[in-house]
């Protein structure tokens, strides 16, 4: 691969010097000096010598002004969802952020952290965490939440392998109206362990004594809410657990899995102040019952007392993981994304009790008004009936990849081509940053191509 | 009584929650309004906190500043490499044309992200030698599970279903032997030898044709480069298994080896450790995955190809790959960070890299060996493992002693890890620390050896200038108190 690179930095007497690297070649000779060796070289001697200083090609070093401009060039062949009326969701949302999460996400202190396992150099971080699992808890209606998981996919796949260590059974039973994406990552996960994953009807569940668990979105990969009284019930009949995957801004409207009787409920955290980012950073939101809290995956804040009686919080509940309990442990995660958890409390801080049920609503009208003016198009439909939140299914009178090919014309983001479940299918996500006059675009432009 | 409740941190924010206070405004409603669902599906009560704006910004700035952190004290983490996380990576990762695209849209309007990751799978494929790259894992655990799933397929797929066993040396990681067990493996420990390496004798032992791989750290978590790591390599293959590369200790190794010419057959690397994105407290990181020929085609989907007709990159995925390892495509804010760290550095800085991070550690370990055991003396790479089981007899644990070096404003170093060093104390202080700061942690670690003779309470006791003094572990386990609850 050809770069361009600069000339190397150098100092006077043409010594490599990076920024990043405090030692001056001077440091570095008075340094090995107390060591007895001449060169960084002799510190490497355990190499075998014939593996030792492999050639290294990568393009040269750049300035941080040169890297601005690469990065800037690459970024500009990108269309951010802001430069124009957007309409894709199905996973991933284009929520409004307050400027206040970026701001205290960025600071030092919280971005330049380990995790906290000297509890008394990381209060901040452990109190952050115990703020979150309270805020999951009460979103879902859930009596424990972990500090997090790498995203939402991956906290369902380690809700269908928990559900298999309660229940001591091997199969996963999963609604066919289930992300496909959650699907495949849920099979992943369950390989190693020859868990059988079995798909099953949304609208009427077949689960047996052998399932550890129905899986089910809530709302669904499509958009709309299911019956989860008769999932539950269906689960339950049979002993198996009832594992929901929520959508956290929906829960500022909707009721909670949780007074279903879920009994682990997950989650995709993005669309609580974590921008879109290309598929991640995220964050997963997983909680259960208190029953099972031990055989819950990921770290878990708790509050005790100092040596002085003064509250303050560890990091607890450690025997169920990797680095006491290894090939045991309930999961091999240790990284619980804190810093998105952090994006996320401060996003549900700010908005708090009425400002979550404020966007949900703005979503719900939305959407339903787009989908009304869509409806009303010749040729255009809604296949599918039931109530929905911010994302609905419109049946186009072409295939869905041409008519996202000729909205893109108009700088105008269509939805996920779902040809495959309906045809000629387009979900369409509309959420709070569609103005109307974005919505209205939309119904012009399909019109055109219809 | 605290001059401000706003910035009091010991009030949480549903202690705080006063009706009526909003933190943030949205627009109205542009539409008209649509008729509800069944009131039957609606929630009737939603437990957030009301609070203002300021009041948030006031609490979450204060609790920043119950933390250690990188940019705020030096944080000599072993196996963590908290080293300096530079903000122009952040930045870069901020950018709109980054920060706001969408994981689904098409290839058509995400050709600049396509090609950083392309541009990034190729450069960490030069630094390990494992040229074929999947950037998908979004932890370095979610890479070994990734990578074992991947030797699972491997042998599956020619008929040798029943190698069931991993050889997994006893300094590793847990998260070596808790992935291995996810992908379904029995662990097989395998003995560190009088020096820290493998012992070879014993690898051999296990080395059946039921081995289906091994999982190697190098450098081992002793910080110790195995001399004979070409024979580790040989052995499992051998046996017919293949090799599993942790490369939790690569910031030792960048420009010095690679591992694809040592033998290894796939490994995952750190971009939060080695290529400096920051940690967050626990997260996010990424870890991707790297491979050799044997192990290519089952990578984790998606991987990014560049079309050979001039139609730029698309996302595919490998011929036998073990599937998707999460939503979308990995950590790319994360990969975003990397790639800027690599490209401001170039193959000389990168190197410059391990040689000063192996410099530093050295510097520490010459100084401090005098005063603290050291049991393995020989030269080290980016960590140096010592024990205190010298000041132990002493009266004063490891533990103790890390807890003090707190109210020097220096973090602890890894206690109690490798398991087979008593009262373990690993170092790292990284590449990006000055030589008076490695000075001054030198100094804290010989006044601490003193204090254990001239004032052992003041250890035990230790530590007293953090915001809480040593904290009830046994309580907090004991008594598990994970969320807000109401008064009763």
């Amino acid at each position: 691969m050809t770069l361009p690179g600069q000339a190397q930095p150098r100092l006077s007497d043409g010594a490599f010097q990076s920024h990043y690297i405090p030692n001056t070649p001077a440091d570095q000779a008075d340094m090995l000096s107390t060591l007895g060796l001449s060169s960084l070289d002799d510190l490497f001697q355990d190499i075998p010598k014939g593996h030792r200083n492999p050639p290294l090609n990568l393009p040269g070093p750049l300035s941080e002004l040169e890297i601005q401009q690469e990065l800037g060039s690459l970024a500009s062949r990108n269309r951010p969802l802001g430069s124009g009326p957007s309409f894709l969701g199905a996973g991933a949302y284009h929520h409004f952020i307050p400027s206040i999460v970026k701001a205290l996400v960025t600071r030092g202190e919280f971005l330049t952290a380990y995790t906290p396992y000297q509890a008394e150099a990381s209060q901040g971080t452990l109190q952050v965490i115990f703020e979150f699992q309270t805020m999951v808890c009460n979103l879902y209606d859930m009596e424990v939440a972990n500090a997090g998981m790498y995203d939402g996919a991956t906290s369902l796949a380690e809700a269908a392998l928990m559900a298999c260590r309660v229940t001591r059974r091997e199969k996963v039973a999963l609604a066919d109206t289930l992300s496909p994406a959650y699907r495949q990552v849920i099979q992943t996960y369950c390989q190693g362990q020859d868990i059988q994953t079995t798909t099953v009807s949304a609208a009427a569940p077949d689960v047996d004594e052998a399932t550890a668990c129905l899986v089910a979105q809530y709302p669904n990969h499509f958009g709309y809410v299911e019956d989860l009284v008769s999932h539950a019930a269906a689960a339950h009949n049979k002993k198996a657990l009832f594992v929901v995957s929520a959508d956290p801004t929906a829960m500022g409207m909707f009721r909670a899995p949780g007074q279903y009787g879920a009994d682990i409920v997950t989650g995709e955290g993005q669309p609580l102040g974590i921008p879109p980012s290309f598929g991640g950073p995220y964050v997963g939101l997983f909680a259960t019952r208190q029953q099972y809290v031990r055989q819950m995956p990921s770290r878990l804040a708790g509050r005790t007392v100092d040596r002085l009686g003064n509250p303050g919080y560890v990091l607890t509940l450690q025997t169920r993981e990797q680095h006491i309990r290894r090939e045991r442990a309930t999961s091999n995660i240790c990284t619980n994304e804190a810093l998105y958890a952090l994006a996320s409390t401060v996003y549900l801080a700010a908005l708090g009790k009425q400002g979550l049920r404020q966007v949900a609503e703005l979503c719900y009208h939305k959407a339903h008004y787009a989908a009304s003016r869509i409806a009303g198009l010749p040729g255009y439909s809604l296949p599918v009936s039931g109530t929905f939140f911010q994302e609905f299914v419109v049946q186009c009178p072409v295939a869905p990849a041409e008519v996202n090919r000729r909205l893109l014309e108009r700088n105008i983001l269509g939805g996920l081509d779902v040809s495959d479940a309906v045809p000629n299918g387009m979900l369409l996500c509309v959420t709070e940053m569609c103005s109307r006059q974005d919505i209205d675009a939309l119904v012009d432009a399909l019109g055109e191509i219809g | 009584m605290p001059a401000s409740p706003a910035r009091d941190t010991s009030r949480l924010l549903m202690d705080r929650s006063e009706p009526g206070r909003v933190g943030a405004v949205l627009p109205p409603c542009d539409v008209p309004a649509q008729p509800l669902p069944d009131s039957a599906l609606l929630r009737d009560r939603l437990d957030l906190p009301e609070v203002s704006e300021p009041e948030v910004v006031q609490y979450f700035t204060a609790l920043s500043q119950l933390n250690f952190s990188i940019d705020t004290n030096f944080y000599p983490l072993g196996s963590c490499t908290m080293k300096y996380n530079p903000k122009v990576n952040d930045e870069m990762a901020f950018l709109p044309g980054m920060a706001n695209i969408h994981p689904l849209q098409s290839s058509q309007v995400s050709q600049g992200a396509l090609e950083l990751l392309y541009r990034l799978q190729g450069f960490l494929g030069e630094i390990t030698g494992l040229e074929n790259v999947s950037l998908a894992t979004m932890a370095g655990a979610h890479g070994e599970l990734a990578g074992m799933l991947m030797i699972r397929a491997y042998h599956q797929a020619r008929g040798d279903a029943g190698r069931k066993k991993v050889a997994i040396p006893d300094s590793a990681h847990g998260t070596n032997p808790a992935s291995a067990a996810m992908a379904g493996f029995d662990v097989v420990d395998i003995p560190s030898d009088k020096d820290g390496s493998i012992d070879l004798e014993a690898l051999r032992a296990a080395a059946g044709p039921d081995l289906a791989g091994a999982m190697i750290t190098l450098p081992s978590t002793l910080g110790l480069f195995n001399p004979n790591i070409v024979e580790v390599c040989q052995a499992v293959h051998q046996a017919g298994g293949l090799v599993y590369g942790d490369g939790a200790n690569m910031n030792a190794l960048l420009g010095r080896a690679k591992l694809g010419d040592l033998g290894f057959d796939v490994a995952h690397l750190n971009l939060h450790k080695t290529f400096s994105t920051p940690h967050g407290g626990g997260g996010p990181g990424a870890g991707p995955v790297c491979a050799g020929p044997a192990l290519r085609d089952y990578l984790p989907s998606p991987v990014v190809a560049q079309g050979d007709d001039g139609s730029g990159y698309t996302l595919s995925g490998p011929p036998c790959s073990i599937g998707r390892m999460g939503g979308f495509h990995g950590n790319f804010g994360v990969l975003v960070r990397a790639y800027t760290y690599i490209r401001t550095l170039g193959a000389e800085g990168v190197k410059a890299i391990s040689g000063n991070a192996v410099l530093n550690a050295n510097y520490l370990m010459q100084a401090l060996k005098d005063t603290y055991h050291l049991p393995y003396d020989r030269v080290c790479m980016h960590e140096a493992v010592f024990s205190a089981d010298w000041q132990k007899a002493r009266g004063v644990s490891g533990l103790e002693i890390a807890k003090r070096l707190l109210d020097y404003g220096f973090h602890a170093p890894t206690m109690y890890f490798p398991l087979i060093v008593h009262e373990a104390l690993m170092i790292e202080p990284t590449e990006s620390e000055t030589r008076q700061t490695l000075d001054s942690f030198i100094e804290a670690l010989k006044r601490i050896d003193e204090e254990i003779s001239s004032d052992p309470e003041t250890v035990r006791q230790a530590p007293h200038s953090t915001p809480v003094a040593r904290l009830d572990e046994a309580l907090a386990a004991r008594q598990p108190d994970l969320r807000w609850k109401p008064k009763a």
